[in-house]
């Protein structure tokens, strides 16, 4: 009649499946495997690219040919075949479609069973989106409505045609593509991804949200969002991503540049759900994203929040540059890893203005055999006269096989900056589950509940319409998780 | 309702509960007495199933059921409540949330749809008046900066929403002071019934005068060594425990 430990319990309980792990059946156009000068010609000549941004391509991809995969962070990363990836897929359809009735039916299944119905987002939500499938944005929604008040919100392809100027100025400011070997990659063989322009002093009066999703098999994913708020502007944007469940890893390799200029304000969320692999540690997403906003203009602001609970691997630094006078830069994240997830992430603050103030609310989760890193750094420039930075880093472990670690760098060449740091571990507390079961509430739904409990600092920043479906992701990837 | 014969457990190989044998049946009310560390928690704990605790020998039935063989949710589905002598604090997670997640999943076990918001907000508010909890405390994180007595108040408050059939109340009247230990004990005893029974760990006569017991048993080494009526707990009270030692033949 013994009693269980309650590590015992909690690792009984089976672990969830990940309920976006379907195929669409859907015909697909995939160039053939590998990476070479050709390939990035065959890319852009089926987009019909104009010949900078080839040039962009190329040079990118000669750079990218000089380095090697980085291996300073926490992780174990397998040697990846940069050969046998297929660097464009796309769903199948005629021309691009002007209308929901033209999305083809499987495509809109698709995102139906996402829980993203075009339509019902467009009728109820009021939230703007832009679905981008395997390598293509596949519809931008209410473009209408926004283009009234002289928002853009279109896939990167249609930029590249509508707005070469726009695009022109801005590709590359941010995040270069000399910045690392992933950027380097990405500017080679993007394929699509997000283009948001807000003009001057406008307030655009919707979310506007980007749904990724890889379908196709041994593809890569390589989109790019560029965002610009204009002076005195503001825009909430937020990015979602799931990917079916294989065996083999994929690869994302993502780049998101923001340019704010002055007193505008950009928030960015991102709920990042790709596939995270089996229990074993099969299959799931390599995801290694380049995030990176300038706020350029005096009294810009940028706040960055991110809800992590899926990948494989996560590679991700979503940083801010406070180069104007009185910006201000935020970055709160959670990232929950479980079973053999790994995470690297934080951020990186870059004080270059005067009276820049910078805050870094970082939650760390870690369950099952998984390792969790925070990274970040925190840089004041010479010139950056009173700058604040604030960071605090969490982490809570609900394992004893688990890893969290934590990397703050900190190089202030300023002595009148002021630079606080607080960082605690702790490990789930079983008086804490104990008090809920005791209640009904089951181990399970316990741990989601206080896990919740535990990030809603962060979850607070996410805007309305998705904190709720945050929190059930996060209570959904710790399932079976605690042992 | 609850039949507990010849109870062993130990915590860390220790062993704390020493064969207890009890008998409680609907509408009575006992109160477990007994000097400090006699192991009156740990009976509450092994009753509700904390794992921290290993049951090494004997039995428990509640309403015909092996209760040892119950996962913790499920005994307090089938309706045990403890008041917890050392309410825990859950930051960041609100009552209202944790109460509704409660709620519904004691109306799961019982086949019953989850309660709608309009018609949980109205049992809260009817519940909280039996203690008069402060709606502040109730829109506020789980016990998460609440002073001992409103802790006390609230498991109180959360024996209210959950209408358990035998409660455990381990404790209840520490750290409440005079008018609150009226109030609670008035909202127990608007609480009880003929159905349910309860069990109140107490050191002081103070809560059995607002709370009567129908059975007074001291708790001394993991024993019940002595049981009474309400007058074995005015005699505590006068003379302490010595004389119960003294028959035990320890002194
Ligand atoms: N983890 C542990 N390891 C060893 N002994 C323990 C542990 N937890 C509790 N005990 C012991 O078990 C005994 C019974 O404790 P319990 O909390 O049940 O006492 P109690 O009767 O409720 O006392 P009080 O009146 O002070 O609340 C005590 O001697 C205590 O020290
Ligand atoms: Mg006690």
């Amino acid at each position: 009649m013994k009693q269980d430990n309650p590590n015992e319990i909690l690792s009984d309980v089976t672990v969830n499946e990940y309920k976006y792990g379907f195929v669409t059946d859907i015909e697909t156009d995939i160039i053939p495997k590998g990476l070479s000068e050709e390939i990035i010609r065959h890319i852009s000549q089926k987009k019909g690219e104009p010949e900078w941004l080839l040039d962009f391509r190329l040079k990118a991809y000669a750079y990218w040919k000089t380095l090697e995969m980085p291996h300073w962070a926490h992780l174990t990363i397998p040697e990846i075949d940069y050969q046998a990836i297929s660097y464009y897929a796309a769903p199948k359809t005629k021309a691009a479609p002007k209308s929901l009735e033209e999305v083809d039916p499987e495509l809109r299944k698709t995102f139906d069973k996402l829980g993203i119905s075009l339509e019902e987002q467009m009728k109820l939500s009021g939230v703007a989106v832009d679905a981008v499938m395997d390598s293509v944005s596949v519809r931008t929604t209410f473009r209408e409505k926004l283009a009234e008040l002289g928002v853009i919100f279109c896939s990167f392809s249609e930029a590249v045609k509508d707005y070469p100027d726009l695009v022109k100025r801005y590709l590359g400011s941010v995040v270069s593509y000399r910045d690392n070997f992933f950027a380097a990659l990405n500017s080679a063989v993007f394929s699509d991804g997000s283009f948001v322009y807000i003009p001057k002093g406008v307030r655009c009066p919707m979310e506007l949200s980007t749904y990724f999703r890889i379908n196709a098999a041994n593809t890569g994913q390589f989109e790019r969002t560029l965002i610009v708020a204009d002076d005195d502007s503001y825009v909430s944007y937020l990015e979602g991503c799931t990917a079916p469940m294989r065996d083999e890893n994929q690869l994302h390799a993502a780049i998101v540049e923001i340019v704010v200029h002055d007193r505008a304000e950009v928030k960015y969320s991102t709920v990042q759900n790709w596939y995270p692999g089996d229990k074993e540690g099969k299959g799931g997403i390599y995801n290694f994203v380049t995030k990176r906003g300038m706020c350029k203009g005096d009294h810009s602001k940028l706040s960055w929040t991110q809800v992590e609970t899926g990948s494989a691997i996560t590679w991700k630094y979503p940083s801010c540059v406070l180069a104007g006078d009185h910006s201000v830069g935020e970055f709160y994240s959670v990232a929950v890893t479980n079973n053999y997830q790994q995470a690297d992430t934080g951020t990186k603050m870059i004080h270059i203005g005067k009276n820049t103030r910078s805050t870094i609310v970082s939650k760390g989760i870690s369950a099952g055999r998984s390792q969790n890193s925070y990274r970040g750094l925190v840089k004041v420039l010479p010139g950056a006269e009173n700058a604040r930075n604030f960071t605090q880093c969490d982490s809570l472990l609900l394992s004893s096989d688990c890893g969290a670690h934590t990397f703050p760098y900190m190089d202030i060449q300023n002595d009148t900056a002021i630079v606080e740091h607080e960082a605690t571990t702790s490990k789930i507390n079983e008086d804490q589950i104990f008090y809920c079961n005791q209640r009904g509430i089951p181990t399970e739904d316990a741990v989601g509940l206080i896990v919740n409990g535990y990030a809603k600092e962060v979850m607070n920043k996410l805007p309305m319409e998705f904190a709720v479906e945050a929190q059930k992701l996060l209570q959904i990837s710790l399932e079976g998780s605690v042992g | 309702m609850l039949k507990i014969t010849d109870l062993h457990a130990s915590i860390n190989g220790k062993e704390i509960l020493k064969g207890i044998d009890l008998v409680v049946k609907p509408g009575e009310v006992h109160a477990i007495m007994g000097p400090n560390g006699s192991g009156k928690s740990t009976l509450s704990a092994v009753l509700t199933g904390n794992p921290a605790y290993e049951v090494t020998r004997g039995s428990v039935e509640f309403y015909g059921k092996d209760l040892l063989a119950l996962s913790p949710e499920d005994r307090s589905h089938e309706g045990l409540f403890l008041s917890f002598q050392y309410p825990v604090e859950i930051p960041g997670v609100s009552m209202v949330n944790f109460m509704r997640t409660a709620v519904n999943e004691q109306r799961k076990y019982r086949g019953l749809e989850p309660l709608s918001a309009t018609d949980f907000l109205k049992l809260m508010r009817e519940k909280r008046a039996i203690v008069e909890l402060d709606n502040k405390l109730a829109s506020r994180s789980v016990n998460e900066g609440f002073s001992g007595g409103e802790k006390k108040r609230n498991e109180i408050f959360q024996m209210a929403m959950l209408e358990p059939r035998l409660s455990i109340l381990d404790e209840t009247d520490s750290g409440l002071d005079i008018d609150a230990l009226r109030i609670v004990a008035g909202g127990v005893n608007k609480l009880k019934s003929e159905k349910n029974a309860t069990i109140v760990i107490t050191h002081y006569q103070r809560l059995l005068d607002y709370i009567a017991p129908d059975f007074v048993h001291v708790l001394y080494k993991g024993r019940i060594v002595k049981s009474g009526g309400p007058e074995l707990a005015l005699e505590l009270e006068e003379r302490g425990y010595d004389w119960i030692k003294k028959e035990l033949g320890e002194i």
